[in-house]
């Protein structure tokens, strides 16, 4: 197999996306990007080279002298102050951002690893002090420090593993799929985000999907009914699989008893209400299911809500059952 | 004199520069640049109290839960309300969790492998150090890594997902434990314990745990040393000299870690001038003097405020200059030590003052003594008790959240006004550890510890004294700019 040289950078962002890539499903993330002929050429936490070691790897990849195949920017590009990138400055005064371009330029495939690098995220929050974009997107519209007219050189434009942090095994398995030639504008959704997580909703498999049946909500933190009506919760309307696959081992947003905030949606982080709360117009929430006819919610909301078991009402507010499911002969005779 | 900038610094979380003024073959001054600034403080102006707990964690991936833990603490301090007994355990486990994950991350990952460098390749325990501890290619690093993966499936059950959680919450904690859920941490735990024992220690963790002396410690060391990863450290830091490499000021303080709502398990405190000594936090100050900010005296953090300016002159980082009574003081897992009254570290410290070497075992001896306690209150969970209180609306009130992440002192100081947060100040403990030169010209903990270090003039490597002390603090540089 032909070995792909894979460069890491990080900018405006918190480093948690690689932590949790640390976390990936396999036999170690090392030995198994070699598996499938992935070469680090360099990453922050991970690599020898520090200082100018390091520099000449950039400046090598810039050149052409090391051909760059996989470029994966983590955190997002920080445009300011005044459009000079200086709120992230390199040895020399050289800008990160600055830095990324001449690699983008480079690059086979281009990845944004996070929220962040994709859309902006966390760090374009608020007054966004730092004029802080995605790769190629200002949140949810093209653009960003590349461009709408951005192709890496395989063809692709910026692959979006959003998310904040990401799923560990959304990047392995796209690193995987870009490795064995498997990568398509066609594999990427509408936000450019991978399908291979994005085609989900975090919905799917939720530990709650009873509660949210029967509208049997949660009131406060640590509840164990829905938390659509009341918490904020979004999963019925967010692009991911976090309630397939799982965090941590048996862990998701919703299992760990708190809201899906978005984390994947471009401008998550500005919801236009506190997160811990849903937005609702004459007491009906305003982020429906996604697909879900308003009028249809509505009824079967009502309908449902009326025929909720004694057990998952009362379930529904306390943080653990207080009644458990009937014992019920499953045989016919 | 050269000057030589040193940057980026990798293996660090987070970016890092580091300029140094070299004489005769001698660091003569330093300067530790910050060169990332996010604005944090900036995005939270305006927000609604509690959307800080999302915020917060995203300031750094590594100490996700301790930003979160700190935030918890401020705002259920101005709500005037307190976690349950249970919420606070799996408040406790949680950054625990986090905090010894860390103490791993740091040693195998970033620490460790300075050693297989080949400057180092004409001593006698260097084939070891490169096939063991070699960047990329050594053993420990495939052997680690889903070790640390499994321990941080506690994080699954305690906390839905690492890092960016919302379970850790000002009412306690959002994920009530079920009972096979205890005993599947339990079996995790043991897990964990079994590597650290096997692995890292080469012996039980309450061997480790006792061990109350440099001569002791040297003494344990010898037959473990081609056997146990810690024991290797420590033969490779004792033919290096590195207990004489990277001393600060030995003034050390500690918010106190792991409360049990009354009584911490590591008391805070202030070790300075060779004693105890209370910790006054209202003696914390944020000096801007070197730093890329608006403003030039010192603020009280509930007080400061965060406006860049980025042309400043005679500024060189975007780090804040921390001080408490005016002084430079070390955070991090040796100050927690020191102030606990650890005899180990005492010694240490009490012989050589701070040192690279005091600050790597300091962070061992946490992995020694914080796993039995985790095994502890996994037994001490009510059951049918609540986990959480509800949180409620805030119109005017403020908060302070003192804790300690794995690095040291953490502290979020909240002011909310008309129902919205007026003003949010942090001080990470790197921005103790690596703040800049303050009004008076005294230079930064790290800037004083790199003073007199060998370093080659005219090279253009970065030595690898000063990437070893520069290392030993377990710098987390996103935290510390925020």
């Amino acid at each position: 197999m032909k070995g792909l040289n894979l460069l890491w950078l990080q900018s405006g962002g918190c480093g948690g996306c690689t932590l949790s890539l640390l976390n990936a499903d396999c036999r170690n993330l090392i030995d198994t990007l070699k598996d499938f002929g992935i070469n680090l050429l360099w990453h922050p936490s991970l690599s020898e080279q520090s200082a100018d070691e390091a520099n000449r790897i950039f400046d090598a990849c810039a050149n052409g002298e090391t051909k760059l195949d996989i470029l994966c920017l983590e955190g997002s590009v920080l445009k300011g102050p005044f459009g000079s990138g200086g709120f992230h400055h390199r040895t020399g005064s050289v800008s990160m951002m600055s830095l990324i371009e001449r690699l983008a330029k480079v690059a086979q495939y281009t990845v944004a690893v996070g929220s962040c690098a994709a859309y902006g995220g966390v760090t374009s929050a608020g007054i966004n002090p730092t004029d802080a974009c995605g790769l190629q997107y200002d949140i949810d519209a093209q653009g960003g420090l590349l461009g709408e007219e951005y192709r890496a050189l395989g063809g692709l434009p910026v692959i979006n593993i959003a998310g904040c942090p990401t799923h560990p095994n959304w990047v392995l398995e796209t690193l995987v799929a870009v490795a064995g030639g498997e990568m398509y504008e066609d594999n990427l959704d509408v936000y450019r985000r991978p399908r291979l997580f994005a085609d989900h909703l975090v919905h799917h498999g939720c530990k709650r999907n009873e509660f949210y049946e029967f509208k049997a909500s949660a009131h406060k933190p640590s509840d164990l009914g829905c938390m659509m009506e009341h918490m904020g919760c979004k999963g019925t309307q967010v692009h991911a699989d976090c309630n397939i696959r799982l965090w941590n081992g048996e862990g998701s947003c919703t299992r760990g008893g708190y809201a899906c905030i978005a984390c994947t949606e471009p401008g998550f982080e500005e919801p236009g209400h506190p997160f811990g709360m849903t937005p609702k117009v004459a007491g009906i929430p305003i982020g429906l299911p996604t697909d879900m006819p308003k009028a249809w919610f509505v009824a079967l909301a009502a309908l449902s809500k009326s025929a909720t078991p004694k057990r998952v009402r009362e379930n529904a507010v306390a943080d653990h059952q207080v009644v458990t499911p009937a014992n019920k002969r499953t045989r016919l005779k | 004199m050269t000057r030589r900038i040193v940057g980026p610094f990798n293996r660090v979380e987070g970016d890092l520069e580091v300029t140094l003024d070299i004489v005769s073959g001698r660091v003569q001054a330093a300067y530790v640049n910050s060169p990332m600034y996010r604005g944090f403080e900036q995005i939270l102006v305006g927000k609604h109290p509690q959307d800080a707990m999302v915020f917060v964690p995203r300031i750094c991936g590594i100490c996700s839960v301790a930003q979160s833990a700190a935030a918890a603490l401020a705002l259920a301090q101005g709500m005037g309300i307190q976690p349950p007994p249970n919420g606070r355990l799996a408040a406790n486990l949680t950054l625990a969790a986090e905090n010894l994950a860390d103490h791993l991350s740091h040693f195998y990952l970033f620490f460790m492998p300075d050693f297989a460098r080949d400057g180092y390749r004409d001593h006698a325990w260097f084939a070891d150090a490169q096939a063991r501890f070699k960047a990329v290619t050594g053993s420990a690093a495939a052997e680690v890594l889903p070790v640390r993966a499994k321990f941080m499936n506690v994080m699954g059950y305690l906390a839905g997902r690492w890092p960016h959680t919302l379970s850790v919450q000002p009412g306690g904690s959002s994920r009530a434990l079920e009972e096979a859920e205890k005993l599947r941490l339990k079996i995790l735990l043991a897990e964990f314990r079994g590597f650290l024992e096997n692995t890292l220690f080469g012996d039980s963790l309450e061997a480790v745990a006792a061990l109350d002396s440099e001569a002791v410690l040297n003494a344990w060391m010898e037959p473990r040393a081609g056997r146990a990863d810690f024991p290797r450290f420590l033969n490779i830091a004792r033919s290096l000299g590195l207990q004489h490499m990277g001393r600060a000021t030995d003034r050390f303080i500690s918010y106190g870690a792991y409360s049990d709502g009354t009584t911490p398990l590591f008391p805070a405190g202030l070790w300075a001038e060779e004693k105890l000594q209370p910790l006054d936090i209202g003696a914390i100050r944020e000096d801007v003097t070197s730093s890329w900010m608006a403003g030039d005296g010192a603020l009280a953090p509930a007080e400061g405020h965060t406006l860049p300016q980025p042309d400043k002159a005679e500024a060189y980082s975007w780090c804040k200059a921390p001080r408490l009574s005016g002084q430079v003081v070390e955070t991090g897992a040796l100050a927690r030590q020191m102030v606990a009254g650890h005899p180990l570290a005492r010694d240490m410290v009490n012989i050589h003052g701070a040192s690279v070497t005091a600050r790597v075992v300091a962070r061992m001896l946490e992995l020694a003594l914080v796993v039995p306690v985790m095994e502890t209150w996994l037994r001490q969970f009510l059951p049918g008790d609540a986990y959480c209180l509800q949180s409620h609306e805030m119109e005017n009130a403020r908060g302070i959240g003192l804790i300690e992440a794995a690095r040291g002192s953490l502290g979020h100081w909240l002011d909310v006004r008309d129902g919205k947060i007026y003003n949010y100040q942090i001080i990470a403990p790197t921005t103790w550890n690596f703040s800049p030169r303050d009004a008076a010209g005294e230079p930064g903990a790290l800037e004083q510890a790199l003073v007199g270090l060998e370093a080659e003039e005219g090279g253009n490597a970065a030595p690898l004294a000063v990437q070893h002390v520069v290392r030993s603090f377990d710098p987390c540089m996103v935290c510390t700019v925020h």
